[in-house]
């Protein structure tokens, strides 16, 4: 079982000079095994200090993260055995390839699992075929590749590690509609059948609303809102005054309610606008 | 980690030292390493650090920020010192011993002449943006010109490492994190397998530092920028009053240096 908590985690940077700053500020989280939740929060809202706390990358000033039950922080080796266990994606990861392969750049992370060439070699081609990467692009170049492509081959560098906890920061950020749709369901379709955990860290309001089971909101280092997407969405206002964005769907609905349609809620999908919209042309029909 | 690093940083601040002209800086930097080598005796000595530490009065920049900078060159310090204490001729400290009295005078004159050395070329990188620094580099070269030397493109390309030293060591930060994400490991191992285990951040950062070139170039070009000739400033440099009055000062400076040598003070 790998579930997620932490407790009362808090982090400086800077500790004890002139530019200290607090970036978390007593978050207490619990993510359950296999669910797919979403990180939102402005810039600076403290985020990504967070998601680097759950592969024991930075280390909290405060408070702790466990692991399933174990706490990640413990000793040296529990902050390297975590790294294999929890995934960690950063933006814009196509910065990170540099082997002369797409294939060496994959076997990059098995290799130091110190793993045996065998297994390395079927998690290579397996972590490829997740991301739709093709056998004959393996012996090429990562940096002859285009931007997606290039993307989804750091994103399968991670798979490859077969972590419990994939997280992701941004992975669709400057991809273009078709490349974003791509890693979505690449990641989707890994969630499915490794059964691992997923936390995302995204602007993007439409694809948390589409694929989100639970949205989780920073702002300022502490934790503003946490529940499911009907949940937070039916609180545009807040997520405004935030500086954060709605999805366009929820951004419609608003301004129509206050033009006077009598529309409910929580919309957070196309689909939901479509069949509120319809409803109410019925229910005037009748 | 790696985000301590003074070297060449500014503070900016509203002192007599940060509204000098960057050229009177340089030139004042320059007549101040020859003064500091004129001195020959404590009281050479003597005169040097009063003045410098009358400058980081008048710089307001404090002692321990100016000791942050000292820090990275104290083991060459230390060891300038103890060769000095070693290999002096003169009278032992105790007969039979190679430490001479000579030895440990001298090894403090040269510990003071290396930490004033630093201390006064901090004080220009302290008191004065890089960007006014190589403009008045580059007006101050401008002689050079005449001998076809391309000073501008030298300047320009001084300023653009400056301005990219902070981007390169973050990116450097950035790659390390997700290297270590996948396992990397940069602590422990042999020598070798630790150089080897550098390839993963060097390759990103060369390939993203090269791509970085490329785009600088072609924003610079496309704002019409075509090298050194006929190019205007926005910040036009004047020479004040306090600037001559400053170089007067240094000019005084160094000949009383040299008085105190010719005297053997």
């Amino acid at each position: 079982m790998s579930e997620i908590k932490t407790g009362g985690l808090r982090h400086v940077y800077s500790l004890g000079t002139p530019f200290e700053k607090v970036a978390l500020d007593g978050i207490g989280l619990s993510i359950p095994q296999g669910q797919l939740a979403a990180i939102i929060g402005h810039t600076g809202s403290g985020k990504s200090t967070f998601i680097q706390h759950l592969n024991a990358l930075l280390s909290p000033t405060e408070g702790q993260v466990l692991l399933g039950g174990e706490d990640i922080n413990r000793d040296k080796y529990a902050r390297r055995d975590v790294k294999q266990r929890v995934g960690l994606v950063f933006q814009y990861p196509e910065y990170q390839l540099f082997e002369e392969t797409v294939y060496k750049d994959i076997a990059f992370g098995p290799t130091n699992m110190k793993l045996d060439a065998e297994e390395i070699d079927r998690r290579v081609r397996k972590a490829a075929r997740f991301v739709g990467v093709e056998e004959e692009l393996l012996e090429r170049s990562p940096l002859e590749l285009s931007g997606g492509q290039k993307r989804r081959i750091a994103i399968a560098g991670v798979i490859a590690m077969e972590p419990e906890v994939l997280i992701l920061d941004e992975p669709t950020a400057g991809l273009d509609p078709a490349g974003c749709e791509q890693i979505l369901s690449n990641i989707l379709d890994y969630r499915e059948k490794s059964g691992a955990t997923v936390i995302l860290v995204s602007h993007s309001m439409d694809d948390v609303a589409r694929i989100a089971e639970r949205i989780i909101v920073f702002d300022q280092g502490r934790l503003a809102m946490d529940g499911s997407p009907a949940e937070i969405f039916s609180r545009p206002e807040e997520l405004v005054a935030m500086g954060l964005n709605v999805p366009k769907a929820t951004e419609l609905a608003m301004a129509l309610r206050r033009r006077g349609l009598r529309l409910p809620e929580s919309i957070f999908s196309h689909e939901q606008l479509l069949r509120a919209l319809l409803a109410l042309k019925e229910g005037r029909a009748c | 980690m790696l985000k301590n690093v003074t070297l060449g940083q500014y503070f900016p601040g509203d002192t007599v030292v940060h509204r000098l002209d960057p050229r009177t800086k340089l030139i004042l930097v320059i007549v101040y390493i020859i003064a500091l080598f004129q001195a020959a005796g404590w009281i050479g000595y003597a005169a040097v650090t009063v003045v410098t530490l009358l400058c980081m009065a008048l710089s307001q920049i404090k002692p321990s920020t100016m000791f942050k900078g000292v820090k990275p060159m104290l083991f060459i310090i230390a060891l300038t010192a103890l060769l000095n204490i070693f290999y002096t001729t003169g009278t032992p400290v105790r007969p039979g011993w190679i430490v001479t009295w000579e030895g440990i005078a001298r090894a403090f004159q040269m510990m003071l002449r290396i930490v004033l050395l630093i201390t006064g070329t901090f004080l220009l990188t302290y008191t004065t943006s890089p960007i006014a620094l190589t403009d008045g580099l580059e007006r101050l070269l401008n002689p050079l010109k005449k001998l076809h030397v391309p000073v501008h493109e030298m300047t320009m390309m001084m300023s653009m490492a400056l301005r990219f030293i902070p981007t390169l060591i973050a990116e450097t930060d950035k790659i390390m994190s997700a290297q270590k994400a996948r396992g990397a490991d940069f602590e422990t191992g042999s020598l070798i397998s630790r150089a080897k285990a550098l390839l993963p951040i060097l390759v990103p950062l060369f390939v993203s530092a090269f791509k970085r070139a490329d785009e600088l170039a072609v924003a610079m070009e496309s704002r019409c920028y075509h090298g050194g000739e006929g190019r205007t400033r926005m910040k036009q440099m004047h020479m004040a009053a306090r600037d001559y009055a400053a170089l007067v000062l240094g000019a005084l400076f160094l000949a009383g240096m040299i008085v105190l040598k010719r005297l053997g003070l």
